[in-house]
């Protein structure tokens, strides 16, 4: 019997071992046939010049600028109404009122919409309705609508995981409620908030399709936020898609990933140095 | 001007339609160590947040009647709640130092409070950690997480942060249930310390405890005040069966 249960035992393990290992393989696979594909194309001027003749000469620098400006507008404007939203729901409202439990399951519903929809809702609302046009701002908006949820629904999860001894401690001693969770519960929260934040941003970094129909694709370099742009992901699927030139199609996919990365190993890190904190 | 630190007169307390404390009158003394005890369920923390307003965070809860601290009803509209919870401090059951160093801690009610001044700060921290036993074993880390202190030290640096705002009166609810017995022994000693500065009052379900720290102990049945009498007394000779038959161990 004990044989026989030790025999399963190692069974499963490899089982397990297996799958870990046959995920691990794949990811490594693919990021180093980008690498050894890419690494040609990258160079200073790959870097810092725009592209000209459609991509197929010249760098990804304005996509790269592109990236990086729609991912600021959305976090600017994600963020406060997120976290925002999220104090408002955990620290105000009664736990389960009917009017959390509608925001939750909307957030919750929202969250699970195929990012093309959200351009879809960008392109007719901001780019037509509003008249913004093809544009940062449009693209920045549409970001932040699709990452809402995510920041809300961490934050709720990080101040949940604050110990309600913290707030009746400080109640107790004096404390007004918004003293409460402006010195002790969101300080407490913070590292959890921020893997959120870090998570969105990577989410906004790799999106295409919520961009793709609501800022543009223009290859100039993007000033003001209502001139268009297109976002490296974007630059991508173009180069790629319409054989403008795979070799650069890989270089922009290498900085991505490269980009993306060092994005999940901040919000790696700012998670570890949460759990530390609550358990220490 | 009254006798008495504390009285409690007709008290009751509703969780929504639920009656948790029925018409509880008890006066304490100051200086003085009070116990309460009771088996669990029976009312002794309800109780004690009903004497600095901290059922009022509680949603659904209803409480009349009326309880003077110095003769003044603090559940007058006109109370100011900030000003009673520091004159009125509380130790809650499990040992909760924030996520921050230890000076913080301490100097986090002053601060809440208004007073900025480095100095003054140091002052209350380091006045304040004395009075808790707490000086000799953390001056050297003042800086370091009080989270990472022992449940015994978090325990006396909640003490040490309640005195900061210079309370008159301090709640302990089951202050020791947490605890080793060393770092409850300490606790004790520091209680009958305490009480020649403040007026406490104590929940605990240790009988032992309360025999040993008290002047004077309550005891509580479903949401009822049975008895209170000089601790001794009610140990060695209870003037009601219920409380007798609960320091004997024969239910709770
Ligand atoms: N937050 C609450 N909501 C509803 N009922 C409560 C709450 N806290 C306590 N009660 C009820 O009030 C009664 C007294 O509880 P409590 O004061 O905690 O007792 P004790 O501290 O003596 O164990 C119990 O019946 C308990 O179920
Ligand atoms: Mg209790």
């Amino acid at each position: 019997m004990k044989a026989y249960g030790n025999l399963k035992e190692k069974f499963i393990y490899m089982f397990i071992w297996l799958g870990a290992a046959f995920v691990a393989f794949t990811l490594l696979t693919i990021i180093a046939y980008v690498f050894v594909k890419g690494i040609g194309t990258i160079s200073w001027e790959f870097i810092t010049a725009i592209p000209s003749r459609m991509g197929k000469e010249g760098g990804i620098s304005s996509a790269i600028v592109g990236t990086i400006y729609l991912t600021v507008v959305a976090l600017l404007i994600s963020t406060p109404l997120g976290i925002g939203s999220a104090v408002y729901l955990t620290e105000y409202q009664k736990r389960n009122s009917r009017f959390s439990r509608a925001v939750e399951m909307s957030a919750e519903a929202l969250s699970g919409i195929p990012s093309i929809i959200f351009g879809l809702f960008g392109f007719i609302f901001f780019v037509i309705f509003l008249g913004l046009g093809w544009s940062i701002l449009s693209g920045g908006l549409t970001l932040a609508i699709m990452i809402l949820p995510t920041i809300m629904r961490t934050t709720q999860e990080a101040l949940r995981a604050v110990p309600e001894e913290f707030r009746s401690n400080s109640l107790a001693l004096g404390a007004s409620k918004w003293q409460t969770i402006s010195k002790i519960v969101l300080p407490s929260s913070a590292p959890g908030i921020v893997t959120g934040v870090i998570l969105s941003i990577g989410r906004s970094v790799g999106e295409t399709a919520a961009i793709l129909l609501t800022a543009g694709s223009a290859l100039g370099m993007p000033l003001l936020p209502t001139d268009p742009a297109r976002s490296m992901s974007v630059h991508l699927y173009y180069l790629a898609a319409e054989g403008i030139s795979m070799e650069r199609a890989y270089g922009t996919a290498l900085l991505l990933i490269v980009m993306i990365l060092i994005i999940n190993y901040l919000a790696n890190l700012s998670l570890r140095r949460f759990t530390y904190r609550l358990k220490s | 001007m009254s006798l008495y630190k504390i009285q409690a007169k007709d008290v009751c307390l509703f969780y929504h339609q639920e009656q948790a404390l029925f018409n509880v009158n008890l006066n304490i003394e100051a200086n003085q160590v009070t116990a309460l005890i009771g088996p669990s369920g029976c009312g002794k923390s309800t109780f004690l947040r009903s004497l600095n307003r901290l059922n009022e965070l509680i949603e659904g809860t209803t409480t009349t009647g009326e309880v003077l601290i110095d003769g003044v009803n603090i559940y007058d509209n006109d109370t100011d709640v900030v000003k009673l919870r520091k004159e009125v401090g509380m130790v809650f059951q499990k040992p909760s130092a924030f996520p921050m160093s230890i000076y913080d801690n301490v100097a986090y009610g002053p601060r809440i409070h208004g007073i900025t001044k480095k100095n003054t700060l140091d002052e209350i921290v380091e006045r304040s950690l004395r009075q808790a036993n707490l000086w000799e074993e953390a001056k050297d880390r003042l800086t370091s997480s009080g989270l990472r202190m022992s449940g015994g030290q978090q325990q006396r640096l909640v003490i040490a942060r309640v005195l900061s705002v210079n309370p008159k009166v301090i709640l302990m609810d089951e202050p020791a249930s947490a605890l080793d017995p060393i770092s409850t022994a300490k606790l004790e000693d520091l209680i009958s310390e305490l009480k020649k500065e403040y007026t406490i009052v104590i929940v605990t379900h240790n009988m032992q405890q309360a025999a040993r720290v008290s002047d004077s102990t309550a005891f509580f049945l479903s949401g009822h005040l049975i008895e209170y009498q000089p601790t001794e007394r009610l140990f060695v000779n209870p003037g009601d069966k219920r409380t007798e038959d609960y320091i004997t161990g024969r239910f709770g």
